[in-house]
């Protein structure tokens, strides 16, 4: 990638190193004092909290099952983080979920493929669908809260409309069964998890350690900015909306495969359970901001949750209830740390940041 | 600087504490709730309802009568339910019957092959599997139990309809979504009763409202505008006649185009005394829920086991008998018009 990867702060150098020296926390303190460390906080405790209280919480299904139902929304969280970190959403994810699920079900049924055959080619189709919503956004300029909109009920529309209501149920066993393999026989964890952890892996790497990563990030906090500092910003948004695509179609197979049902309407409303995951783990819908593995804890949290009302006998009213509310206290407790430490002229919020980029500036501009 | 994030560290305390305190107070109602609920039974035997979705009166019915059937054998019944009817939204509530262990599940199932995997986990935690109202794949469950004789359902609405239109002309079926398993079995029924004893009466278009009322409204709407000629409409869901009878009452086409099919007394009973709706079927769905808990509650205490030929007896209702791929039959379907709509409630 030939992108220009140099942030601001590292074009100024050395004025920002001795800023940033002044301004730095321990490390342990940077370490914890952070939402991604709050979220899995707050994991750690609902988890051992329902493990000691909610009836059947312990019993060695629950994490099997958990782990199954968070899979897709955990897959297409990864991209989302990323977007969102952009300042852009995607919407049409679930939608998309859809339309794959039912062209694997079609070109498995219909057009006689097989089944690696058909899901290889759903994801591509999933990919060609978020390049569609990236050249949109990246390229043309539209806002991806409008454009996604649309694809949703495109996609969606072309989904129900290639089967009607109907749903394709006839897969091989040994693909079906695969969905919901576990590890070993006995065991809590699925065969699925295993790729999950290789592609969690994969976006973090490409999210935190790598020059594309740190691109994301500036045009979340400024895509003028990073687009002056040599980051490609329509590419870089384009490649996002791609990976989110492809990825939703692997969670479009993983629905066909788990449910072994090719319908249209899977996984209708998840793309704001994704969304909710996503901000819940820490990361800003104003962008710039954001850390995966807030993003996982925040899946995670939400499956728990929901899994330990079910046990203890809630409807899902009120676990959506719950959740909600859980996701605007998240939010405020956000605005409120950011309001607090601005009007303290302090070093948590975005107008401490660019206090902190101006005062890093200021003196090189003083010394030329 | 020491001030500050004294505050940060505090205020982000408050808000951790906040939420804790949030789901705690959830996990606190529920404790509370389950306690009372297998102290107050008493019972043995712990059965989950899980009907398509919550919210729906029809399913709120039949709730009814299974609660009334537990609480006449001892046995603890307890309703779980998303609130779409999707396959993939109902399989996490069949999974948590499998976690806690329950003695037997009550579903009507939102797709016939989606949901099997989920019941064959449960089946094999223990749990005994019982479909009603609408099926799964027979080796899915233990028993299904049928609400009517699937050709007995067809005929009746064939004949309700074909005697208000006079035995011949154009209708159309308004159903629930397309892969229902009763609501397609019946058509294939309505079609094949149609083909052989009224040759006069053409089936012209089948629409799908998806069980939703607004969506049957607009459907109802878009049949009368394509089919100029339409006599009837047959909608074998009780949400779908409910929308098309609204829609009929307010249109030109009210008593022109004759609308039958499969609705609840409480829904239609002002269009039938208004004349939109001459007559429509139905069985009750409170018998149902009373049988299937009935049912459940036989098969988790070991005294059937779903086999062909085995009996049990069912309360009020009386003694029934278990039929071919573990089927139970409640009887045949129920006729209401505007002589009996008064005498009933649900």
């Amino acid at each position: 990638m030939s992108v220009d990867t140099r942030t601001p702060a590292e074009a100024a150098t050395p004025a920002p190193t001795r800023s940033y020296a002044a301004y730095s926390r321990p490390l342990w303190r940077r370490a914890l004092m952070t939402r991604e460390f709050a979220v899995i906080a707050l994991l750690l405790v609902v988890f051992f909290y329902s493990n000691a209280q909610v009836p059947n919480f312990d019993g060695p299904l629950t994490l099997y099952y958990l782990f199954l139902d968070i899979t897709p929304i955990l897959l297409i969280a990864l991209p989302m983080t990323m977007i969102i970190i952009t300042g852009e959403i995607d919407l049409s994810v679930a939608s998309t979920v859809g339309l794959t699920s039912v062209l694997t079900g079609v070109l498995h049924q219909d057009a006689g493929m097989s089944l690696p055959a058909a899901a290889l080619l759903a994801v591509v189709v999933g990919a060609v669908c978020g390049a569609f919503n990236g050249f949109l956004v990246g390229y043309v300029g539209l806002p991806s809260l409008a454009v996604t909109i649309g694809t949703l009920a495109l996609y969606r529309g072309i989904a129900v409309g290639l089967l009607g209501t109907t749903a394709i149920t006839d897969f091989p066993d040994k693909w079906t069964d695969l969905a919901t393999e576990r590890i070993q026989e006995g065991s809590s964890y699925p065969l699925v998890l295993l790729p999950i952890i290789v592609l969690i892996a994969v976006f973090a790497l490409l999210l935190h350690f790598s020059p594309f990563g740190r691109g994301v990030f500036e045009i979340g906090l400024n895509d003028e900015a990073a687009h002056f500092t040599g980051v490609d910003v329509a590419r870089t948004k384009l490649i996002l909306f791609v990976l989110s695509g492809a990825v939703s179609a692997l969670a479009g197979i993983y629905f066909t495969l788990r449910y072994g049902s090719a319908r249209g309407d899977n996984a209708t409303g998840m793309e704001l359970q994704v969304i909710a995951a996503v901000l819940l783990g820490g990361v800003s819908i104003f962008g710039g901001r954001g850390a995966l593995h807030g993003v996982v804890a925040g899946v995670v949290l939400i499956g728990v949750l929901s899994s330990a009302m079910r046990l203890e006998g809630q409807t899902v009213n009120v676990i959506n209830i719950v959740i909600g509310l859980l996701l605007v206290a998240s939010v405020m407790s956000t605005s409120l740390l950011s309001w607090v430490s601005a009007r303290t002229g302090g070093k948590g919020g975005p107008r401490a940041l660019v206090r902190r980029r101006q005062s890093a500036t200021e003196p090189r501009k003083a010394q030329a | 600087m020491k001030l500050l994030n004294r505050r940060l560290s505090a205020l982000a305390a408050v808000g951790l504490a906040a939420s804790l305190s949030l789901t705690a107070c959830g996990s606190d109602d529920g404790d509370s709730g389950s306690g009372s609920g297998s102290g107050g039974g008493g019972g043995d035997v712990a059965i989950t309802m899980l009907p398509k979705n919550l919210g729906n009166p029809y399913f709120d019915t039949s709730t009814k009568g299974a609660e009334a059937a537990a609480k006449e054998v001892g046995a603890t019944l307890e309703e779980v339910g998303p609130d779409t009817a999707t396959p993939d939204a109902q399989v996490p509530f069949i999974n948590t019957a499998a976690q806690q262990g329950v003695d037997a599940l009550i579903v009507s199932a939102n797709d016939p092959t989606a949901i099997c995997d989920a019941l064959e986990e449960a089946s094999g935690a223990g749990t005994k599997i019982v479909t009603f109202d609408s099926d799964t794949d027979p080796e899915c469950r233990d028993l299904y139990i049928s609400q009517a004789d699937a050709a007995g359902i067809a005929k009746a609405q064939v004949d309700l309809i074909a005697e208000q239109i006079g035995d011949q002309g154009e209708i159309a079926v308004l159903s629930a979504a397309a892969n229902a398993t009763n609501q397609n079995e019946w058509i294939k029924l309505m079609e094949e009763e149609l083909e052989a004893n009224h040759p006069d009466i053409e089936l012209v278009d089948t629409v799908y409202g998806d069980d939703d009322d607004q969506t049957s409204f607009d459907k109802t709407a878009a049949l009368l505008e394509s089919h100029p000629d339409l006599k009837g409409i047959v909608s074998p869901t009780t949400v779908g006649i409910a929308a098309a009878a609204r829609y009929l009452s307010t249109s030109d086409a009210k008593g022109k185009v004759k609308l039958t099919g499969l609705g609840t007394p409480n829904q239609m009973r002002q269009y039938v005394e208004d004349g939109t709706v001459d007559a429509f079927a139905l069985w009750n769905p409170e018998d149902l829920g009373y049988l299937a808990a009935f049912a459940a509650d036989a098969l988790a205490s070991g005294d059937i086991e779903g086999a062909e030929g085995d009996t049990f007896t069912a309360g009020e209702l009386g003694d029934y008998e278990v039929g071919a791929d573990g089927v139970v039959l409640l009887g045949e379907p129920f006729v209401f018009d505007k002589s009996n709509i008064a005498d009933f409630d649900f």
